[in-house]
């Protein structure tokens, strides 16, 4: 366990170094490498269909990489040996579609992880949430049942059952695409104030706007690789690749600034 | 008149016990091997899942009479094993029942939809903690109205236990009308049987009004079907 590696440089909270992952014939993640360091926020964005979503799940391990190795920490999440339960537990994943327990209550859907994983009793586990569900704005809407809330408040709740186990480093992938376009600003504003918080972010998104002010570097992935990464300055004002360029024309035209 | 008096209490109290005791036996043992099973075909090793298919396959492919016969006749002529005759209905409908509803579960366990589970193991949860705390309330709430269908056929499939001699509603009907069918010239056969028939009527529709209770009880708003037509 605790594999030592030359290339392990100081602070980085997410190692992913040569992840290859296939389904079938289908060649999805060539090799893709990337660091980041505690309290970064890193945009992820790309054609559809070239990996970003894979690229998370095999980070979290929901989806197991053919080949490479991720670290959170100095601790190796695809090392065999480490208990995936605890590292997961570590590491928040929002999904583009919520994924809210439909049998549970905004309470007991933020309550459950702490409660089942790492034992709290319910009245700790109620208070804890209560607090995450103020921090994204939604004490009232505690005993709704997800089918009774927005989607914008959907994924509002999801966001603190992720923030509910204490994550060393949230996974957001593209929460906001299945929004309506007035919804998208409330779960925006919380990830703009969860990343001013220092929270560790890696975030599939062609939310422009957010990549601009509040990404401290941004990775544009095409065909399982990672073409170009840089800070949103020079990403935006001189990307270096041909290809990036025309991707952020296109991005332009479809969601506009 | 009082003949039908006589005969319908004899039903109540000496067939309808049998007959509600045999019926909650089947679902029983089949709502207990029936689970398992379900689970084991969605998420066991490949040999877990074929032996579960096997066996849902085997005992949803022969008919329940020919079980009840091969649970009874059969197992006492070549094995010498009699087992009574209730016994031996449970067991063969039981077997049956839990085959019918390993498919129920099965099918409600499916349509919940994978995000669920992809979200649990998100948290940490461990595989077994998200069937049981995630997939399971959900699959519950699903079954419950397939698994009504499921109870009224248990139900009513109890009458073949009288062939092998279990003194339950039909049997003892047979009994009454073979005993007083000529009273004053009247035929009763008709008439017993008529009897009979409601009172598996009204235990159906006993039966399925309290599991509408549960249904309704246990709802979830997002559960009922979505963009219900109101006119
Ligand atoms: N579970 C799976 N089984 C088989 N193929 C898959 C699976 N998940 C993803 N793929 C395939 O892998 C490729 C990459 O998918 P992925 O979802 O990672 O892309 P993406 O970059 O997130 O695209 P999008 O922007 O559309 O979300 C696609 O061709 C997809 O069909
Ligand atoms: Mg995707």
């Amino acid at each position: 366990m605790n594999e030592q590696h030359p290339s392990r440089s100081d602070g980085a909270i997410l190692r992913v170094e040569g992840l290859h992952k296939s389904y079938g014939d289908n060649h999805v993640l060539r090799g893709v490498s990337m660091q980041m360091r505690r309290g970064e926020t890193v945009v992820v964005i790309g054609p559809s269909g070239t990996g970003k979503s894979t690229l998370l799940r095999c980070i979290n391990q929901l989806s197991v990489p053919d080949r490479g190795r991720v670290w959170l920490g100095d601790r190796e999440i695809t090392c065999k040996k480490q208990n995936i339960n605890c590292l997961r537990a570590e590491i928040g994943f929002v999904f583009q579609n919520f994924n809210l327990f439909t049998h549970l209550t905004a309470l007991a859907n933020v309550r459950i992880g702490p409660m089942k994983v790492k034992g709290l009793k319910k009245a700790a586990a109620t208070e804890l949430a209560m607090d995450e569900l103020a921090r994204v704005g939604l004490s009232d809407k505690a005993d709704a049942y997800p089918a009774e809330l927005s989607g914008g408040q959907q994924q509002r709740v999801s966001i603190a059952r992720a923030l509910a186990m204490s994550p060393q480093l949230m996974l957001f992938d593209e929460p906001t695409s299945a929004l309506d376009p007035e919804l998208i600003g409330e779960v925006l504003d919380v990830m703009v104030s969860l990343a001013k918080e220092g929270m560790t972010m890696l975030v599939v998104s062609h939310e422009m706007g957010f990549a601009r002010s509040v990404s401290d570097s941004i990775i544009f992935m095409e065909g399982g690789v990672i073409l170009e990464q840089g800070p949103p300055e020079e990403f935006f004002t001189a990307p270096k690749e041909e290809r990036t360029r025309v991707f952020l024309s296109k991005i332009t035209e479809l969601y506009g600034e | 008149m009082s003949t039908i008096w006589q005969s319908l209490e004899l039903l109540v109290t000496k067939g309808l016990p049998t007959t509600v005791l045999l019926t909650l036996g089947l679902l029983g043992a089949g709502l207990a091997l029936g689970f398992p099973i379900a689970f084991l075909q969605v998420y066991g090793y490949r040999p877990f899942r074929w032996l579960c298919r096997g066996y849902e396959q085997l005992f949803r492919g022969i008919p329940a009479l020919v079980l009840i016969l091969i649970f009874h006749s059969g197992l006492a002529r070549s094995f010498g094993i009699l087992l009574p005759a209730f016994t031996s209905a449970l067991i063969a409908l039981g077997l049956r029942s839990s085959a019918y509803q390993s498919q129920i579960f099965r099918g409600a366990i499916q349509s919940v939809p994978q995000g669920q589970m992809m979200a649990a193991r998100a948290l940490g949860m461990s595989k077994l903690q998200a069937i049981r705390s995630i997939i399971l309330p959900q699959a519950l709430r699903l079954s419950i109205p397939p698994w009504t269908n499921e109870f009224s056929s248990v139900l009513k499939d109890t009458s073949l236990a009288s062939a092998i001699g279990v003194l339950e509603l039909t049997k003892q009907g047979t009994l009454i009308f073979t005993r007083i069918q000529f009273v004053k010239g009247v035929n009763y056969i008709l008439v017993i049987l008529i009897l009979v028939a409601l009172v598996y009527l009204v235990l159906t529709y006993m039966g399925n009004a309290g599991l509408a209770l549960l249904e309704r009880r246990l709802r979830i708003p997002g559960f009922e079907m979505k963009g219900k037509v109101e006119r």
